[in-house]
Order: C-alpha cells, then sequence, then structure tokens
C-alpha cells in the first residue's frame, strides 16, 4: 500500500471524510500541524510517497507543502501553486496570461490611486483582500470617499492589505458557481445562491444547489486549475450578463461539505484517488 | 464515547473514540476544544487557538 500523509490544522468534516476515504486506499499518517514539529527532508514513519495539503491557513499550507517536497513525496497541491491560488491577485494574473475571462482589475499601492482605479472602473466597486476568504473584509465601494476610507483601514492593518486590490462589480444572478476539480476533471459543480447582499458564500449562509456542469464552466475551470497549477481545487465563477462565466478565485484547498450535501457527489473520494494515484506513479 | 475532562472548567466532555486530532468540540463552558492524542493515543482537549487565513465555501 502506498504511505500517503495529511498535513492539517482543524479536522473539520471535509478532513474527516478524506481521512476515511484515504485509509481504505493507503496507509494513512495524520499530520496534525499544531501538534508536532516536521523535519526538513525526513519524512514522518520512514517514508511518504504522497502529501495531501489541508491547511485552512495559507502559510500553514505553503510552507508544510514545501517540506512536504522534501521529504520527496508528490504534494497535492505544491507550494508554489498554493500560493498562487492563495493570493487572488497572482491568480488572476496567471488567468489574464492565458486568456481566461475575469472581472476586470486593477492594483493601487496608495489611496488616492485607488479612488482613480474605482473611477475607471465605474461604482459600485469590489474592493477585497488579496488573501483570505469566506468573504472576510470583501467591500462593495459605492463612491470615492468609501474607496479611500478603506484604502486606508487597509493601510493600518499592513502586510498584504496594503495592495489595493479593485475589480468591476459583476452584475451576477445572486448566485455564484463552485466547480471542484481534481486532476484535470471537474467533478462536481453547484450554485451558491446568496440569502441577499452581493457576498455568494457559503461560510455567509449561501445556499448550495446542484448545477448541470457544462461544457464552457468547465473547460474554464480545469483552465484556470492548470494556469495556477493546482491539482485540486475549487473554482469560483460568476455568470456576467453579456460575457457569460469569468472566474473570480481558484481556492487551493478547497471546502466542500455544503457542496457534497447538495450535489451527492462524493468529493472526498475523488481527491483520495487522486493522491493515492499521485502517490504510485 | 470517550469522557475527557474540560481544561477550562473541569467539567467531563464527550468526545468520539475514532476522534481525529485537531477536531473541534464545543462544550458547554462556551470554549471551543481542540482534540489532541498521546503517543499511546490517550485524548487530551486543548483551548482552541484559532487560525487566521482561510480558503472557504
Ligand atoms: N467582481 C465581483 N463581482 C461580483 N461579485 C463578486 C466579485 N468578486 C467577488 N464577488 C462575490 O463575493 C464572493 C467572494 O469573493 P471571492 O473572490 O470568491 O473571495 P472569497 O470567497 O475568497 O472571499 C463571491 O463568491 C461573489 O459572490
Ligand atoms: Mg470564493
Ligand atoms: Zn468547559
Amino acid at each position: 500500500m502506498p504511505r500517503v500523509a495529511m498535513l492539517y490544522d482543524v479536522a473539520r468534516l471535509e478532513e474527516k471524510m478524506l481521512a476515511a476515504e484515504l485509509r481504505g486506499r493507503a496507509e494513512l499518517e495524520l499530520v496534525h500541524l499544531p501538534s508536532q514539529p516536521l523535519r526538513l527532508g525526513e519524512p514522518p514513519g520512514g517514508g511518504v510517497d504522497a502529501a495531501l495539503v489541508r491547511a485552512i491557513s495559507l502559510y500553514r499550507a505553503v510552507s508544510s507543502a514545501a517540506v512536504a517536497e522534501s521529504w520527496g513525496a508528490a504534494v497535492v497541491n505544491p507550494p508554489v501553486p498554493l500560493m498562487a491560488a492563495g493570493d487572488k491577485l497572482l491568480t488572476q494574473a496567471l488567468l489574464e496570461r492565458r486568456g481566461i475571462p475575469t472581472p476586470r482589475a486593477l492594483v493601487a499601492y496608495t489611496p488616492e490611486a485607488a479612488v482613480e482605479a474605482a473611477g475607471e472602473l465605474g461604482y459600485p466597486v469590489v474592493f477585497k483582500p488579496t488573501v483570505g476568504s469566506w468573504g472576510r473584509l470583501a467591500a462593495l465601494a459605492g463612491d470615492g470617499e468609501a474607496v479611500r476610507s478603506i484604502a486606508e483601514h487597509r493601510e493600518a492593518l499592513g502586510g498584504p492589505y496594503k495592495v489595493h486590490y479593485l475589480q468591476e462589480y459583476v452584475r451576477k444572478p445572486g448566485r455564484d458557481l463552485r466547480v471542484i476539480c481534481v486532476g484535470g476533471r471537474a467533478v462536481a459543480a453547484a450554485y451558491r445562491v446568496s440569502p441577499g447582499g452581493w457576498l455568494t458564500n457559503a461560510a455567509r449562509g449561501a445556499r448550495s444547489i446542484p448545477a448541470r456542469l457544462d461544457g464552457e464552466a468547465e473547460e474554464l475551470a480545469v483552465g484556470a486549475c492548470e494556469a495556477v497549477g493546482v491539482e485540486v481545487a475549487g473554482v469560483d465563477l460568476v455568470e456576467d450578463p453579456e460575457r457569460g462565466y469569468l472566474v473570480l478565485e481558484v481556492n487551493g484547498v478547497p471546502e466542500f461539505k455544503s457542496l457534497t450535501s447538495a450535489t451527492g457527489v462524493n468529493v472526498a473520494a475523488s481527491i483520495a484517488e487522486h493522491v493515492v494515484w499521485r502517490a504510485r506513479v | 464515547m470517550a469522557k475527557v475532562k474540560c481544561p477550562v472548567c473541569g467539567g467531563l466532555v464527550e468526545v468520539d473514540d475514532d476522534a481525529l486530532p485537531g477536531e473541534l468540540v464545543e462544550h458547554d463552558c462556551g470554549v471551543v476544544l481542540e482534540v489532541h492524542r498521546g503517543p499511546n493515543g490517550s485524548i487530551t482537549l486543548k483551548p482552541f487557538e484559532g487560525v487566521e487565513e482561510d480558503w472557504g465555501e
């Protein structure tokens, strides 16, 4: 049996489902990151063929993926693609380069330049942090005064928040589409319908309803994963009334519990199968 | 079900025998507890410190 490590910080329902699916297919080494040090170049239990990275924290995910690579393991997802997926601006730049449609976006490094960028995009404008998720700190700004004050607050937070990433507001039909991709294939999709308000995150109370995977959504989602270099991901798409699907982001450690219960697709089994296949090749 | 002592209030908390390390358990006293496993598999609970960034749905 191949040896597979799962690296994680919180055992959410997803990690429990993944552990159960991996146990049936491989010898599983659970690596709970907060409880122990990791040794560079020294795999746990004497050897690991593949590692599945499931840390919620971006920096824990990227760094533990790098350590797993030092063990000689096949790592899903590898550290650099995880970093690219974890930063929405890095992701969008890679998508643009590959010609994948995205909402128009501008980057600014001062509040004044952010106001100029917003004026160019038109109001309301989406002003979201480059890192983070669950819609956390994502703002929809109605005018230049709001943009200036959000930018000033972000600068006070420091670090990645000092990069002002502004996006045109896509007039989507009250929902977005989450597509789970595994090993170059879309395995499941669900609409997330907002309970009201512009955010459609499941963590914000959006309802998941099963979606038929059409060829266009599948092609875009798989292309987005290739552009970023991730093997397992949750790709968020929004529907623009004129341009059709636009890719919003690529989640390198995707949650999938509400999608699983809505669609009945065993996402954890698909991921486990892929990781075990990577352990063998 | 294992009965494990809450490190905050001292009350007994029920934990699944097959709980994974890192599983979160809510408890009457209001604290969120994180499951830890000793070398012999024994279960202990620590207050959950939280994690910052995320990749949610
Ligand atoms: N440019 C945009 N236009 C319209 N809605 C958006 C835009 N960007 C984000 N949203 C909404 O906000 C939600 C969260 O944005 P997303 O980029 O997926 O970040 P995250 O989920 O990591 O917080 C999306 O699911 C979508 O409903
Ligand atoms: Mg999202
Ligand atoms: Zn207690």
